[in-house]
């Protein structure tokens, strides 16, 4: 039996015990009917021909982990950003663990998916937001709607601001020889909420993982919502990652990818502008060797005149590692005066590293200011001279080149414990000692 | 302290230098000029280890060490130092803390500790004193933004942190005004010792009112054509490159 197979046939035993007269049964039940139409996607499809899955739907994947597995916190705390005091949302083969996280409800929430799905507190919010943004036609989008049950829940009404950042921790044990897992994240900052959230997938073993997430976002009036993605996992360890993101009249989002490890990573990373003076900001640092794959696609539709957009995507690939930028821009005609930015730029290092590096502008306004620029090359051979000539050797100035290549991107990280945490992973996988924080 | 003898080198089979041949003592100062694409810079960045250039025939020996086979780092751990006609912009490392890894990785070949770091700071404002250098430019991205000149004053700062042996300036004085080249030639001249040797290639005279040579070469395609005390600095400016390009075609 194929992965697509195993999944649309367990899909009513996943059903079995959750409450068939809510509202989202329904939508459950349309997403899997989409997803058998569609089954996974293939490399004829123009969004997936450099990023195959056909490997992993040959794997014998367990779609619902056996057994409840306990981890010490000693054991996984290096996974945390435990240099500040955070609230934690943490899943274990993709059930929550209250033991390893912190959650809330003082003034917001910040908790489950499962609560909300169960709760009647939750039903309005579920109601008004949940499957709004994310896609009813992408199959893996629809895929995940169909086994939607648990994730991460968070809340911010109107005015508020969470005391701490809140992390999102989901762990695999390995107590399962193939494990897939499908979060599905819900986060509601209300108009002028503020929220800042980082989010990691992390295998603990070398069995092989493969998470098919979704995240969706909505930013009130005036909110803030700073949204950071960790992805430095095990080397077997898959992600497709799908974020949704519908913004409101000058509300701030900002996205920041650290691809720095893992099997294969898909970013689907979708904002939708539903108001004016937005603000929507997307940048990237991928740094891959071995035969890792990443391909980041990113849509921003300008949807209202007087909005922004900022793109900034930085590739470093080594051995075999093979990259996608693929950055969509849609400006409706109403939306005038948007200014879209984007910008790519990538190194390879080694003659079998690729990027495949496509922007991709639908323009139907006439008075905006669209600027796009890609970029592909090496490390220059004369700023390297120049640093080893200061007495830093080869290896040590490569990491510095690239620090600086990628520095327009650390720069905007807002919580400096996870700015130094992202150098420190940086600086791991370069196999190098900086004797300084950059 | 340093000695060349018959170096040529060339660059995709293109060759640039044609066997030259220069000895600097300790305490000395040698200033090398010549016409554009006469292979001043070429010697320079020979000298300090790059790569890209073949080196054929020749030796370059640096306290009678023979540096054919080191690195451009190895040499800049010997205290081989170029500051740089075009110094390369580094965003996101801060002015110290390039100097820090710099320094520390020059001891750590020797085997030394990192530098304390009171005694790393100490350094740095006594050197930044010495160029003129505004505290809030140290913590500025390496080269990022920077002038002409506030780069080349950088470079002498680098010079002064890292103390070398042996350093070579190459065209230090352009883009520099009248003012930051007096800072800059009289931080030079501060770091002058009877310990360690300095080369400086200009095209122009004006540099060496301030940093007087004791000896002037002028190379001119690929060679030493060449050389004479401080007076031939004076005589080049007054007569141009001419008459040496006429001397050296007979």
């Amino acid at each position: 039996m194929d992965l697509k197979e195993k999944l649309v046939s367990s899909f009513m035993a996943f059903e079995d015990g959750l409450d068939l007269d809510h509202p989202v049964h329904e939508e459950r039940s349309r997403a899997i009917k989409n997803f058998e139409t569609k089954g996974f996607p293939s490399k004829k499809e123009e969004a997936w021909k450099y990023t195959s899955l056909k490997s992993l739907q040959k794997i014998d994947f367990s779609i619902f982990p056996k057994q409840e597995s306990a981890l010490e916190y000693k054991d996984v705390k290096k996974y945390f950003l435990h240099e500040i005091d955070t609230y934690k949302i943490v899943f274990v083969d993709g059930v929550y663990s209250s033991y390893l996280s912190e959650t809330t409800h003082d003034g917001v929430d910040v908790c489950l998916m499962s609560s909300a799905f169960s709760k009647p507190m939750f039903q309005q919010v579920i109601e008004v937001y949940f499957n709004k943004a994310a896609s009813k036609e992408e199959s893996l989008t629809t895929l995940n709607t169909a086994f939607s049950k648990e994730g991460a829940y968070i809340y911010i009404p109107k005015n508020k601001m969470p005391k701490k950042p809140i992390q999102i921790l989901h762990l695999a044990t390995g107590n399962e020889a193939a494990l897939m897992l499908q979060p599905r994240n819900l986060i509601v900052a209300e108009d002028n909420a503020e929220v800042q959230i980082i989010e990691r997938h992390q295998s603990l073993t070398g069995n092989e993982v493969f998470t098919n997430s979704v995240t969706e976002i909505f930013a009130g009036k005036d909110a803030i919502v700073d949204y950071y993605k960790v992805q430095n996992d095990a080397p077997t360890a898959s992600l497709v990652d799908n974020t949704y993101i519908s913004q409101k009249n000058s509300s701030v989002v900002r996205v920041h990818t650290f691809s720095l490890g893992g099997k294969l990573i898909r970013n689907n990373l979708n904002f939708y502008q539903n108001g004016e003076r937005i603000d929507s900001t997307l940048k990237g640092v991928t740094i891959l060797g071995d035969k890792q794959h990443v391909d980041h696609h990113t849509l921003v539709h300008h949807a209202q005149p007087n909005c922004e957009s900022h793109q900034d995507y930085k590739g470093i690939f080594g051995d075999s590692s093979t990259g996608v930028f693929n950055g969509k821009i849609i400006v409706d005609k109403i939306a005038q005066k948007t200014d879209a930015f984007q910008q790519n730029n990538n190194i390879l290092l080694s003659d079998k590293s690729t990027i495949n590096s496509k922007p991709q502008l639908e323009i139907f306004a006439d008075d905006v200011k669209c600027s796009h620029g890609c970029t592909i090359g090496q490390l220059d051979e004369e700023a390297l001279f120049y640093l080893r000539s200061r007495g830093i050797p080869k290896k040590e100035a490569k990491a510095l080149m690239m620090y600086a290549f990628a520095n327009n991107v650390l720069e905007s990280v807002r919580i400096p414990e996870l700015k130094s945490r992202i150098n420190k992973i940086i600086a791991e996988k370069l196999g190098v000692r900086m004797g300084f924080d950059l | 302290m340093l000695e060349i003898k018959n170096l040529h080198a060339s660059v995709e089979d293109k060759e640039i230098l044609k066997g030259i041949d220069l000895k600097v003592n300790a305490g000395e100062v040698h200033a090398i000029m010549g016409p554009n694409g006469s292979g001043k810079s070429t010697l320079a960045e020979v000298i300090a280890g790059q790569e890209e250039f073949e080196v054929g025939e020749g030796n370059i020996f640096l306290e009678g060490e023979d540096l054919e086979e080191l690195s451009p780092e190895e040499r800049a751990h010997k205290g081989v130092f170029l500051s740089f006609q075009y110094p390369v912009e580094i965003p996101g490392v801060s002015v110290t803390n390039f100097m820090k890894t710099a320094i520390n990785e020059s001891r750590k070949a020797q085997g030394l500790e990192d530098m304390p770091a009171n005694e790393m700071l100490k350094k740095i404002r006594e050197k930044s004193e010495l160029l003129e250098i505004d505290r809030k430019f140290l913590s500025r991205s390496l080269n990022e933004g920077f002038s002409g000149g506030e780069k080349k004053r950088n470079e002498i700062f680098q010079m002064a942190m890292l103390e070398p042996k042996l350093a070579i300036l190459d065209e230090t004085d352009s883009g520099l005004d009248i003012d930051a080249l007096r800072i800059v030639a009289n931080g030079v001249n501060k770091l002058r010792s009877k310990d360690n040797a300095i080369i400086v290639i200009t095209h122009y005279q004006r540099l060496l009112d301030y940093i007087v040579p004791d000896f002037v070469h002028v190379l001119y395609n690929g060679k030493i054509v060449k050389s004479g005390t401080k007076e031939l600095a004076l005589e080049l400016e007054e007569k141009g490159y001419d008459w040496l390009k006429e001397e050296a075609a007979v």
